[in-house]
């Protein structure tokens, strides 16, 4: 008397978590956040140091400086930017896939600190004379780019002037420098006749000007007048910023890595797959429903928290199913044990699932353990494998226990397997008599 | 003699022996050969390049050479050797990276990915690895104690440090550069060998609880062999299934993570070996001391009193 309606209720709920699966993978599939070592791009780790000795970075000084990068990466037109305070001192920037990584790298590097100095480099006024937000890309008479900014102070800018014009000629220069630093002289920069001298332009000044509003001109592309205005309004950054870990990745050579790896990943589980259906039979069977499940589940968390998938998460989420078959095998093999000894499909089905329970959440804590250790000292790509770790352990655990049981129980107690142990792989001369 | 029915505490001595001498090994082999650190542990450059042809180890170094580097360690991997990195002492800035990519894209078609570690961070990621080793052990360790027994949770410890120090053995004997995913590696094993041990231990502990009182050794060594001999397909099917994805990264996944999947490899290795012959040989030794000690004092006591 086989009781034709628990599997029914099987293939109905087989089908519609297939129908499930198909409508959805698309569209999970292409929210996956892929890390820059998938997609290329690069992330560069700054150590953060005040800008005048003797002063502390703070943890405002580090949020300040954090917000100016941030509003200059919105200029670069990423959709991923990932900027995040490491530590006490480091701020960390990933942009994966930046197109114009040289561009990006240069526009994050520089302090874009604005000061215009004399001929002998001492300072006359800086950024914070500046009117924020005020840069706007113009043209002169002669239909070239120039910069227009307004100053706080007009009568600051008119001292000024008035000093550097009676210095008189060739003296009478006003330099105006982007990151200027010591070492950094005029006359060095102007005697090697470089094309492109470290100052932005000297322009001489011949009277007192009384005015708010300054104008800089030098020999700027439309881009270059834009990438400065940008960085002018995004402001200065409060701190100095030195790299000490860059990774950067070609946008080929990433996706060719996500490409080798995913094949290689599809190959795997497709062996494990087989090797459960050979091995366990009916079981196995059970067994691969409930991983794909399992790999659907991990997937759709893993987007909906938003993770980014690195290559090294990709191998987790590979071996996740390597240990979400574990928590399978420890079961059917406590099934086919109880089957062995002579019990009914039904009372070993029972007994195996009653004593594994425990051994499954041992040893899916202790892996959980070293996950979270990993997730709390790991850096970006350790930490992407162990967020993957982390929820495929969680999710193996609903589908490995509740998943496959809710399946089997489905045929054991329509008790179609009644009678048939070698559908678990339990040969009949290995059963002991009662 | 199949693994259903092998005498596991029989063999106890020559494993015992055979980690031991693999464990001095080790030792050895750490100080003469040293590890591999790549630059994630000290500084400089590392140039990971693909090519859309094979390459050869010449032409690399030429490439570096030309840009007025001097490469260290160029090796070629991929399926058709068209994969190569190389590592160079310095620090590259980011002008000095540009550059670089756009030399090696010119010269193998496509741009290379390259990482640059200067000093300070090279400490700190391996002050964090250590740490991160050290504290999963340890509360590994107290959760084994808490479910299982003391003695149990040291067992488990021993057994994973022996992997874990097997995989540095492998990779210092081998010369195989290590890097940070290593570390990720290691990690993971350390959670994959004490989950296989665990199956094992709660088996003796399911099959010690039949059992009222242990009276003799023999008693307890068959305790443990039938124990073992229960889970060792679970076992065996375990490390099969999590071995064919590793040994498919192995040959087709990115050289990328190369590193990562040999590790990978031995350590699940290992970590089933140890967790076999081993973790519970070396707990029913340990146990048997244990309880003697024990017997001994309750025998005492009665004498003085």
């Amino acid at each position: 008397m086989v009781k034709k309606g628990r599997i029914v209720s099987f293939f109905v709920i087989v089908v519609i978590l297939a129908g499930l699966i198909a409508a959805t993978a698309k569209p999970l599939i292409h929210n996956i956040k892929l890390g820059l070592d998938l997609q290329g791009g690069f992330e560069v780790l700054y150590q953060v140091s005040p800008i005048n000795k003797g002063d502390k970075v703070t943890s405002d000084t580090l949020h300040d400086a954090v917000s100016a990068i941030n509003r200059r990466i919105n200029t670069l037109g990423v959709s991923e930017p990932n900027v995040t305070i490491e530590g006490k001192n480091h701020i960390r920037v990933q942009l994966a896939g930046v197109k114009d990584q040289k561009k990006a790298r240069e526009l994050l590097s520089t302090t874009a600190k604005l000061s215009f100095r004399d001929v002998d480099n001492k300072k006359m006024l800086d950024g914070s004379d500046l009117k924020p937000g005020s840069a706007k890309v113009g043209f002169d008479q002669t239909n070239q780019p120039m910069i227009t900014m307004q100053l706080k102070d007009a009568d600051k800018f008119a001292k000024v002037t008035k000093t550097i014009a009676a210095k008189g000629d060739p003296d009478n220069k006003l330099v105006i420098w982007l990151d200027w630093h010591k070492g950094l002289t005029y006359n060095d920069e102007i005697t090697k006749s470089k094309p492109d001298p470290e100052f932005i332009s000297a322009p001489a000044v011949q009277k007192e000007i009384d005015s708010k509003d300054v104008q800089i001109t030098g020999n700027f592309s439309i881009d270059e007048a834009n990438n400065l205005r940008d960085l002018l309004n995004a402001g200065a950054l409060p701190v100095n910023m030195k790299e000490i870990y860059s990774n950067s990745v070609g946008a080929q050579f990433g996706q060719d890595a996500m490409k080798d790896t995913l094949t290689a990943g599809a190959i795997g589980i497709a062996a494990i797959f087989l090797f459960m259906l050979l091995f366990y039979r009916f079981g196995g069977f059970i067994a691969v429903v409930s991983l794909c499940v399992y790999l659907w589940l991990v997937i759709a968390v893993f987007v909906g928290l938003e993770a980014v998938l690195t290559l090294p998460g990709i191998a987790a989420l590979i071996l996740g199913v390597g240990m979400a078959v574990d928590a399978n095998i420890i079961t059917l093999e406590r099934i086919k044990d109880e089957l062995r000894s002579g019990k009914s499909v039904l009372s070993a089905y029972r007994a195996g699932n009653k004593r594994s329970f425990g051994t499954i959440l041992d040893a899916n804590l202790t892996t959980l353990i070293a996950a979270a250790v990993m997730f709390i000292y790991g850096n970006s790509s350790v930490k992407g494998f162990a967020v993957m770790l982390i929820v495929s352990i969680v999710i193996t655990f609903i589908t490995s226990v509740f998943g496959s049981r809710l399946f089997l129980s489905l045929w054991v107690k329509s008790r179609a397997l009644d009678k048939k142990p070698g559908v678990f792989g339990v040969k009949k001369g290995d059963i002991d008599e009662l | 003699m199949s693994f259903k029915t092998m005498d596991y505490m029989k063999l106890r001595r020559f494993f015992f022996t055979l980690s031991s001498i693999l464990v001095i090994l080790g030792i050895v082999s750490l100080f003469v050969f040293k590890m591999n650190l790549g630059i994630d542990f000290s500084s400089g450059t590392r140039v990971d390049i693909r090519a859309d042809h094979s390459i050869s180890i010449n032409k690399v170094s030429q490439v570096m050479e030309d840009l007025g580097y001097t490469p260290e360690r160029p090796t070629l991997s991929g399926n058709n050797n068209n994969f190569a990195s190389v590592n160079l002492n310095e620090v590259l800035t980011k002008e000095q990276v540009n550059t670089l990519q756009n030399k090696v894209q010119d010269e193998f078609g496509i741009k290379p990915s390259v990482s640059t570690v200067d000093p300070t961070v090279g400490r700190e990621l391996a002050k964090n690895a250590f740490w991160a080793v050290l504290i999963s052990s340890l509360f590994i360790i107290i959760y084994v104690t808490i479910r299982f027994e003391f003695l149990q949770g040291l067992t488990a410890i021993l057994a994973l440090l022996h992997d874990a120090f097997f995989i540095i053995t492998v990779f210092s004997l081998l010369h195989i550069e290590i890097n940070i995913v290593f570390i990720a590696a290691v990690l993971t094993i350390i959670g994959y060998s004490i989950n296989d041990t665990i199956v094992t231990f709660d088996r003796i502990r399911e099959n010690m609880k039949r059992h009222k009182k242990i009276r003799s050794f023999d008693e307890l060594k068959e305790i443990v062999n039938k124990s073992i001999q229960q889970t060792i397909v679970r076992s065996i099917n375990t490390v099969l299934t999590v071995l064919l994805p590793v040994i498919a990264l192995l040959i087709f996944g990115s050289p990328s993570i190369r590193t990562f999947t040999i590790a990978m490899f031995i350590g699940l290795i290992a970590g089933t070996y140890s967790s076999i012959f081993i973790a519970s040989p070396l707990w029913a030794v340990l146990k048997y001391r244990h309880i003697e000690k024990q017997n001994k004092k309750k025998k005492v006591q009665p004498q003085q009193s």
